[in-house]
């Protein structure tokens, strides 16, 4: 069947469904990575986007329920240059095709990937629209310049849990090479209480948090700073997730609470941009965001690098920093800020990914730094 | 960290001869590595024994040696330079091994040189077994089950414990020599016997088999942080079983998890660590069980292989260059990505393209060798393509294989209705189902014919091994064939053609699919404005700018290619190497993009060699990685025409790559610079030839052409036999035999291969015991010739000249003789109004000059004598091509050489055994090396040490010549005995040298009893075997000493010239010993005389 993605710039690209038929709209963005792309699809940081992999064999290994960063696929549509009809590897549980159509997801194939991601790098990040069978495309490009634009919107209202749980550790315990975990550095000298926000999490860094000894209890992104405080948490978590962190003010109110105590606190991502926000600083929206599993990023400290995977279309405005923030990690590719820490308070954040899935490990120290902290 | 400054003078170690295992991609790495080091201010001192080298080029080190890579010329060398430290990691397994040998011998501490890049622990733990398996288990990481043997029973006893199918591995040897794959224990005793004795160690790893795993690698690097980086994955196809480089692979790897592949990463950063490699890059091969998961790791290569010159190529990343940086102390984060400019080299490419890597093997060559692919490399080159999936990267590396019918991977139509056609008969199933079973050579294409006849996947799975995905893919690819051939040209729709198009079949295979003209696919493609597209390599799939015109053909809607409206020239390269066609004529091809850069032109290269200098973005101003058809040719040429800009294309540099499409482009409207396309058509058309000698009075020997067997027979009666048989429009003398009688000749015809009417097979008279001259020369269009050399053999005519050992300045030719070839080359190159390069080949029998042959192009002499002359001959050739004359560039009388330089050939016999070592008419070295001195036997003392071959000066020389030789034999034994050799012969020619009074002991040949002269040359009770053949019936005896002596490294010479040489080389070894000189020291001394 065929189908077309419309950009809102009047570009459109034809090519053949590669999953469920209808239609779908978001923003269009890319990623980089060249594995991974059952993590990415089920990343809720991508709620509201259709992500176009730049890498062009896609779905070659299949899928597999162990792959999934959350109960199903979060992004709004997926584009492919060349989709894999079959499945091969011995963990595979069926075809990449199947598990797209039977969650929904709108996507396309056998586009020019690279063109559009050019047009992506260069104009920056825009709204597009998916839609199979026969359609026109300028009524399809009519219809993008229609979606409503990410910035401002609050997004994490959609992908957050609905009530607090309790995250399963035995999932964690089996942390062997053979089930493709990472040993922790060190697990914590006792169980230490979590409370992670979820603004979006992804089940690795609860898996992460579970590995190094943590009992984790995940709350929803709107949960009272005061009632997170009366569960009594060795450190609280600030998860990933999709969207403009300005729009998402609960959190940031929040955050100026937690703040205000001196629990150790640890944000990835969105968590790391709200965490900016709550200490006083700015957020900006990149021009195209950091997508991908090859970022270099350098620990002012240390002058070590990690190479890191990344999601994210805003970043922490570095100029607007008060004074006992400081900026602890940099981009390599663009000098954008990728991690800060409170000069005062046990409160630390990074922008990348260090639970990987997908992407490198090199960054699964922070982690331990946090049990550091709760541990003091 | 920035660089260290203690460290001013750096000895760089190349990779010495091309050999099967080592081939450009050292030439490539080193050249990097060298610029890289002088671009930081240090002063670099090069010692490599191949001069076909773009790295052996004077101007690009500060001191450049091309002297045997023995321990004893490096301590010269150290002695002589003193240099600070010694960059061991850019010259393959040979340079490594020579370091440690170095460390061994104490002389890096006598001299106080520090080796960077790796460190002799680093090195023997990654390179020794035993150490590298317990260093493995000590950080958690899997290994096969193994175990290390000094001796036999030693090996025995392991694999009682490892099982079979078990592997052999020697260690401290390049590209799996020695190595193989044993089933029983028969098999096990003579490739463990056999692995020991060439282990330079004498130690094998016997292994636990893992054959039928799915096969990966990693190019990694670290920096003197304990930064690190993956440059590239890359899955091999061919699973465990077949060699990396006998395998087609991919990259980036295609199968794997993100689960799976993270972990292969943190595994790939333990390694590094552990073995201690602290700076540079390194190889590391994984297995992973295809059932659960498991991976083990394979072995770690602490240095730039072939697989990284590969992943340089396929991303965009320069491994060896950023590697000597890392050397010299810089951080990964302090070395900017070139291709980007902004970001730094501390990051992981990412691709958004599909690489396909496809060996090319050459065992027409050698009929008698095993076909079977094993742990141990038989390739000789490679091909790499590019696609944006899958398909098209792998339909363009089969078409860049050049393999001509043999390379068509689908076959033409049989029925008109297009029906299936019929299943193959039992038999044929079965020998099918074997050849699947058991890797070989072919191995791919009987896979497509198993497709084609309809077997499914899952059967194919079970038979090869191969990732069920892939087996789609091939699938997909035969179900689209069928799809075009059911339509048909006429009726194919434009998504049709652009499906296939995209699925990368070529213009040409769908000729073949569709039975119509290559043109006529081309008119229907350009009618449904199915155009090319270029897209960049970036190192980042488009998140950055990237400033490297890098380019790759697809076809995709928008083209990146964005052409330059400057005058430029295209240089066509020579496709992946073969015997015949290596690294000398990428040599000419980067010399052809300095002299046209040099005259202004901007220059495109379009090649698919990964190995080579001439694909590193650095070389020409664009690159195209491109097959080498007319169709990807065009379509560059098409682009590039952008703007209406003056286009001109070059075929002169590239062997016979470049030239079999010079017709076909010049009637396509190209402008073919230099020697006109018609003048190198007269060259190889027989007939043409011989009138145009005939018109200039040049004698040449008798000669005719035929394509059949009457007229084959005809001619032979004409011009006499023997005769010298051949087709037109080779390289490399393959398929050419001297043929003796009408029984062997009638053989010939029936057996020769795509003869045509416009193809004939040549018959030449063959002159006996002729003296065979080789000369390159360059000239101009005002019709000015300079000589670049006259190259005297060593062997006589018969003898390819590319396996020959040749010497400039001619040592035995009479001052008559120089200038009637001086004469005879000047007319030839007038008469054909060459412009750029020409190569003629004489012989010298009874007092006459013959022509055999001439070549109005680059030849695989021009880098030798380039370096013996101090002038960069195909440089020249370009410049002149260019417009200008000889004179403008001060080029105006003959050159000759600054010493007297032998050029000696070497071979792969090691590789192949059951194959006869004897040489003839077929080209069948690899490479090549150089030696330089005062004299001739000197420079043929160094030349034979750098192919190998130490000549001995004491212990016992055996002479065995058939009876035409023994009187030539003569003397020389007669010299080798006043030289205190003792003299051993087999009984024929013990009995003529006795009756001529030299002393003369007797051995049994082979077939006379034992110990036998090759039990002899076994217990290494002879140190020299002079041995010419004795025509068919000893046949088999000849074959069993020149065999048992290559196995032993005992120097057999096959020609009384040779051995003629060999004495004089002795003689040198004795009363001079070895010196060594760089080539600007011989330069500067023919300066100086001046």
């Amino acid at each position: 069947m065929n189908a077309i993605l419309a950009l809102e710039d009047g570009t459109w690209f034809q090519g053949v469904s590669a999953g469920a038929p209808g239609h779908t709209e978001g923003e269009v963005v890319f990623n980089t990575s060249m594995s991974g792309y059952q993590e990415v699809l089920t990343d809720p940081s991508y709620a509201g986007q259709i992500v176009t992999m730049t890498a062009p064999q896609i779905g070659n290994y299949g899928v597999a329920d162990t792959d999934q960063e959350s109960g199903k696929p979060q992004v709004a549509g997926f584009v492919m240059r060349d989709p894999s009809p079959v499945s091969s590897n011995w963990r595979s549980q069926g075809t990449l095709r199947d598990y797209l159509t039977r969650h929904h997801i709108v996507a396309i194939g056998d586009i020019d990937t690279r063109a559009l991601t050019k047009k992506l790098r260069s104009g920056g990040v825009m709204r597009g629209m998916i839609a199979t069978g026969t359609v026109d495309p300028a009524a399809l490009i009519d219809k993008t310049r229609r979606i409503a634009h990410m910035e401002g919107s609050d997004l994490v209202k959609d992908v957050t849990c609905k009530v607090a749980y309790d995250f399963e550790t035995s999932l964690a315990d089996a942390v062997t090479e053979a089930s493709y975990g990472v040993a922790p550095l060190r697990r914590a000298r006792r169980p230490l209480r979590v409370a992670a926000y979820d603004y979006g999490i992804k089940t690795n860094i609860l898996r992460r948090l579970a590995a190094h000894g943590c009992k984790v209890r995940v709350f929803p992104a709107s949960t009272p700073a005061a009632e997170v405080l009366a569960w009594k948490p060795d450190g609280i978590f600030l998860s990933n997730g999709p969207g403009d962190p300005a729009a998402v003010t609960y959190a940031i109110d929040n955050i100026k609470e937690i703040a205000k105590s001196d629990v150790p606190t640890f944000g990835i991502c969105l968590g790391h941009q709200l965490m900016g926000l709550a200490l006083g600083a700015k957020t900006y929206k990149l021009k195209f965001g950091h997508r991908g599993g090859n970022h270099p990023v350098k620990q002012l400290e240390t002058g070590a690098i990690e190479i890191t995977s990344q999601n994210h279309g805003f970043c922490v405005d570095p100029d607007s920093l008060p004074s006992n923030v400081k900026v602890t990690h940099l981009n390599l590719y663009d000098g954008t800020v990728e991690g800060l820490r409170h000069t005062d308070k046990p409160i630390f954040s990074v922008q990348y990914h260090p639970e990987a899935s997908p992407g490198p490990h090199d960054a699964d120290y922070l982690f331990d730094e946090f049990i550091q902290e709760m541990e003091k | 960290m920035p660089k260290r400054t203690d460290i001013k003078r750096v000895l760089v170690i190349g990779s010495g001869p091309i050999v099967i295992g080592q081939a450009c991609e050292f030439d490539y790495s080193g050249t990097q590595a060298i610029k890289a080091l002088k671009s930081e201010g240090l002063e670099v001192i090069l010692v490599n024994s191949n001069p076909a080298t773009i790295m052996t080029d004077p101007e690009l080190s500060d001191r450049t040696y091309v002297e045997p890579l023995t321990p004893e010329a490096l301590e010269k060398i150290i002695e002589k330079e003193k240099p600070d430290a010694i960059l061991p990691t850019v010259g393959g397994q040979t340079a490594l091994n020579l370091a440690v040998q170095l460390d061994e011998l104490g002389i890096l501490k006598k001299h106080k040189v520090e080796l960077i890049g790796a460190s002799i622990p680093a090195i023997k733990v990654a390179e020794d077994r035993l150490l590298f398996r317990d260093a493995m288990k000590e950080i958690g990481v899997i290994v096969p089950e193994s175990g290390v043997a000094k001796t036999l029973p030693e090996a025995l006893a392991i694999v009682e414990r490892t099982g079979f199918p078990a592997i052999i591995r020697p260690s401290f040897t390049m590209g799996g020599v020695g190595g193989g794959i044993a089933y029983n224990l028969e098999e096990f005793k003579e490739i463990a016997g056999r692995g020991l004795h060439l282990s330079p160690v004498h130690e094998i790893l016997v292994e636990e088999s893992v054959i039928g795993w799915k096969e990966f690698e990693l190019e990694v690097m670290r920096d003197g942080a304990d930064n690190f980086v993956v440059i590239c994955s890359i899955e091999n196809i061919d699973p465990m079983g077949v060699h990396t480089g006998d395998s087609i692979t991919v990259a980036p790897a295609l199968t794997l998890t993100d689960k799976e592949y993270q972990r292969m990463r943190d595994w790939g950063r333990r390694i590094i660590r552990r073995v201690g490699v602290e700076t540079g890059g390194s190889n590391i091969q994984f297995a992973i069980n295809p059932d659960d998961g498991r991976m083990i790791v394979i072995e770690m290569n602490p240095r730039v292989s072939r697989s990284s010159a590969l992943a340089s190529k396929a991303t965009g990343f320069p491994i060896a260059k950023i590697a000597a940086k890392l050397a010299l102390g810089y951080r990964l984060d302090e070395v900017p990505n070139d291709i980007t400019r902004v970001t730094p080299a501390s990051f992981e490419p990412t691709i958004d393209y599909v690489v396909v890597k496809i060996p090319r093997w050459n065992f027409e060559k050698f009929p008698q060798a095993d076909r079977t692919l094993t742990t141990q490399m038989k390739s000789v080159g490679e091909a790499m393509a590019i696609g944006r999936t899958f398909k098209e990267a792998f339909l363009k590396g089969v078409r860049s294989l050049e393999l001509g019918k043999e390379g068509a991977l689908f076959r033409r139509p049989k029925f008109e209705d297009g029906d299936e056609p019929p299943p193959a008969p039992d038999e044929e199933e079965a020998a099918l189902r074997r050849k699947l079973v058991i890797p070989n050579d072919r191995r791919m294409w009987e896979l497509f014919r198993a497709l084609d006849l309809g077997w499914d996947i899952e059967q194919l799975h079970e038979l090869t091994n191969i990732d069920p995905w892939f087996l789609q893919q091939f699938k997909d690819m035969v179900e689209l064939r069928k799809t075009a051939e059911m339509i048909g040209l006429r009726d194919m729709s434009h998504d049709l053609m652009r499906t296939l198009k995209r699925a990368g079949f070529g213009d040409k295979e769908l000729s073949d699919i569709l039975g119509v003209d290559e043109a006529a696919v081309r008119e229907k493609r350009q009618e449904l404005k199915l155009k090319t597209a270029y897209k960049r390599i970036d190192t980042c799939a488009a998140e950055f700018e990237s400033f490297t015109p890098y380019l790759y053909s697809s076809f995709e809607d928008t083209c990146e290619a964005d052409p330059t409206d400057k005058q430029k020239i295209i240089i066509l390269g020579s496709g992946p190497n073969r015997i015949g066609q290596g690294i000398e004529f990428d040599y000419c091809c980067c010399h052809a993009v300095f002299g046209f850069k040099a005259e202004g032109f901007e220059t495109v290269m379009i090649n698919c060699n990964p190995e080579t200098v001439s694909t590193d973005y650095d070389t020409a101003d664009r690159l195209y990685f491109e097959p080498l058809t007319f169709e990807d040719v065009m379509a560059v040429i098409e682009r590039e025409r952008h703007g209406n800009v003056d286009v001109s294309c070059v075929v002169q540099f590239g062997g016979q790559t470049p030239l079999k499409l010079a017709l076909a482009l010049q009637e396509a409207g190209v402008n073919i610079l230099g020697t006109s396309p018609d003048s190198i058509d007269l060259a190889e058309d027989r007939q043409r030839f011989n009138q145009l000698l005939w018109d200039l009075g040049i004698p040449q020997p008798a000669s005719g052409t035929a394509t059949s067997k009457g007229e084959a027979r005809d001619v032979a009666a004409q011009v006499g036999f023997p005769v010298v048989v051949r087709p037109s429009y080779v390289l490399g003398g393959r398929a050419m035999a001297i043929v003796y009688d009408v029984a062997t000749l009638d053989r010939y015809m029936a057996g020769a291969v795509d003869v045509s009417h416009d193809r004939p097979i040549l018959i030449d008279r063959f002159l006996e015991h002729a003296k065979e001259i080789d000369v390159d020369c360059v000239a101009d269009e005002s019709g000015a010739v300079v000589i670049g050399g006259i190259m005297e053999h060593i062997e006589e005519a018969g003898i390819h000249s590319g396996d020959s050992s040749c010497v400039v300045p001619p040592p035995f030719l009479n001052d008559r003789h120089i200038a009637t070839i001086r004469d005879y080359t000047r007319r030839i190159a007038k008469a054909l109004k060459v412009i750029g390069l020409m190569n003629v080949q004489y012989a010298i029998k009874d007092d006459t000059v013959y022509v055999l042959e001439v070549n109005p192009r680059a030849s695989r002499t021009v880098p030798y004598l380039s370096k013996a002359n101090g002038q960069p001959l195909a440089q020249i050739a370009a410049r002149v091509m260019a417009g200008k004359s000889l004179s403008d560039l001060g080029v105006t009388d003959d050159l000759s050489p600054a010493g007297v330089f032998v050029k000696s050939p070497v071979f792969p016999f090691v590789r192949f055994p059951g194959v006869d070592t004897i040489l003839g008419p077929e080209m069948k070295s690899t490479g090549e090396v150089m030696g330089g001195a005062g004299s001739f036997g000197m420079a043929f003392v160094k030349a034979m040490l750098g192919a190998g071959q130490r000549l001995p000066e004491q212990g016992a020389v055996c002479i065995t010549v058939n009876n035409e030789d023994k009187g030539e034999v003569l003397p020389i034994a007669q010299g080798l005995a006043e030289l205190g050799f003792q003299i051993i012969g087999t009984r024929g020619t013990a009995a003529y040298l006795r009756a001529h009074g030299v002393d003369c002991s007797v051995v049994f040949k082979v077939n006379e009893g034992r110990p036998s002269l090759a039990d002899e040359i076994v217990n290494r009770k002879i140190s020299m075997v002079i041995n010419t053949p004795h025509g068919r019936e000893s046949f088999f005896d000849d074959k069993a000493v020149r065999r048992a002596a290559m196995m032993a490294g005992v120097p057999c010479i096959t020609t009384i010239t040779g051995a003629a040489a060999a004495l004089e080389a002795i003689r040198a070894l004795k009363t001079e010993g070895l010196d060594v000189r760089a080539l600007q020291d011989y330069y500067a001394a023919v300066a100086a005389s001046q």
